[in-house]
């Protein structure tokens, strides 16, 4: 298993950490991201997780975060800041992670061997 | 950017989006596999205009090519809209052929829908790109809080783009609406049966009022 401090996430650009996360995920790791993708990074990564499926051999990952916040100040929503979502995010191949439950902030999840 | 400069073009926005109204508007269907998406194109299609978007089934990945309906006046409460509406493959993260295995496909059926699925998925994610706001459709039997809702939400927030919550398949017994508004509370919801029809007057006129 793989914790990534924000920190280094901070360091890497959005084609790095996808490029980290899918090594990582393919080669059986499950990836803690102190700091979670932004939502096109998140599309991004399942794009290129797509291109990635072989039936057979690796059938995709599994990815979980906490929903990010929902309330801002009227001062933010005047300037149509974006909401906050960056939150911890745990990845890993579909048939090792399975997630049992998630709210608003605690994920629950089974990680097997290969 | 300075804070005036900032307030100044938001306004500017939002001026321009009111001298716009009557412009076509390209609108997404979205959702995990199997939430009921094409089941809602085609009826607000078949409602519409008479005809249909796509075929549905109970195997997930049936549509795995994005289908363009133009023209789609929309008419409800004396308002009318008129939308292009994309119905998109289901979004997903994984795919596994034995799943399609599961459900009765033979072994090469399973493996080539597999791979058109994945191609689906990247087709639909791409869409996002050229649309003006999105149906998210959920299935109200299931945990909302999935990846693929919380992808589409976020993406449609960072866009500042209208984003609408189909809740579908009130038609279940085992449905919960009320886990959709309460996880999600920032965007407008309406429960559905897009297989019945059951309250998709109300979606309509939410269709127009949202996306107007």
């Amino acid at each position: 298993m793989d914790l990534v401090s924000s920190d280094k996430l901070d360091r890497l650009t959005s084609v790095e950490k996808i490029r980290m996360i899918l090594d990582g995920v393919e080669n059986g790791k499950i990836i803690v991201l102190e700091r979670g993708l932004t939502p096109q990074e998140e599309t991004k990564l399942i794009e290129a997780t797509m291109t990635k499926i072989t039936p057979g051999e690796f059938a995709g990952i599994e990815i979980e975060s906490y929903p990010g916040a929902v309330h801002q100040s009227w001062f933010d929503k005047l300037l149509k800041k974006p909401i906050d979502r960056a939150r911890l995010t745990v990845i890993g191949p579909a048939d090792q992670l399975k997630m049992l439950k998630r709210d608003r902030d605690v994920i629950s999840a089974m990680v097997s061997s290969r | 950017m300075g804070i005036i400069k900032k307030i100044r073009k938001n306004l500017s926005s939002t001026f321009n989006k009111i001298f716009k109204r009557g412009k076509i508007r390209r609108i997404g269907i979205y959702g995990p596999p199997n939430a009921g998406k094409t089941t809602l194109a085609n009826r607000i299609v078949r409602d519409f205009t008479g005809d249909v978007v796509g075929s549905v089934s109970d195997i997930p990945h049936e549509t795995r090519r994005a289908h363009r309906r133009e023209d789609v006046t929309i008419e409800s409460n004396g308002a009318a809209i008129t939308l292009d509406i994309v119905d998109t493959p289901g979004l997903a993260t994984k795919i596994d052929f034995q799943d399609f295995m599961a459900k009765g496909l033979s072994e090469d059926e399973s493996r080539r829908r597999a791979k058109e699925a994945t191609e689906g998925v990247i087709e639909a994610v791409r869409w996002l790109d050229d649309l003006e706001g999105v149906i998210l459709v959920m299935d109200a039997t299931e945990d909302p809080f999935t990846q693929v809702n919380v992808t589409v939400i976020g993406n449609m927030e960072a866009r500042k783009l209208p984003l609408l919550i189909a809740a579908n398949k009130i038609d279940l017994d085992n449905s919960t609406p009320s886990r959709i508004r309460s996880a999600f509370p920032q965007h407008p919801m309406v429960p559905i049966s897009a297989l019945t029809g059951n309250n998709i007057d109300v979606l309509y006129e939410k269709i127009a009022e949202h996306f107007g």
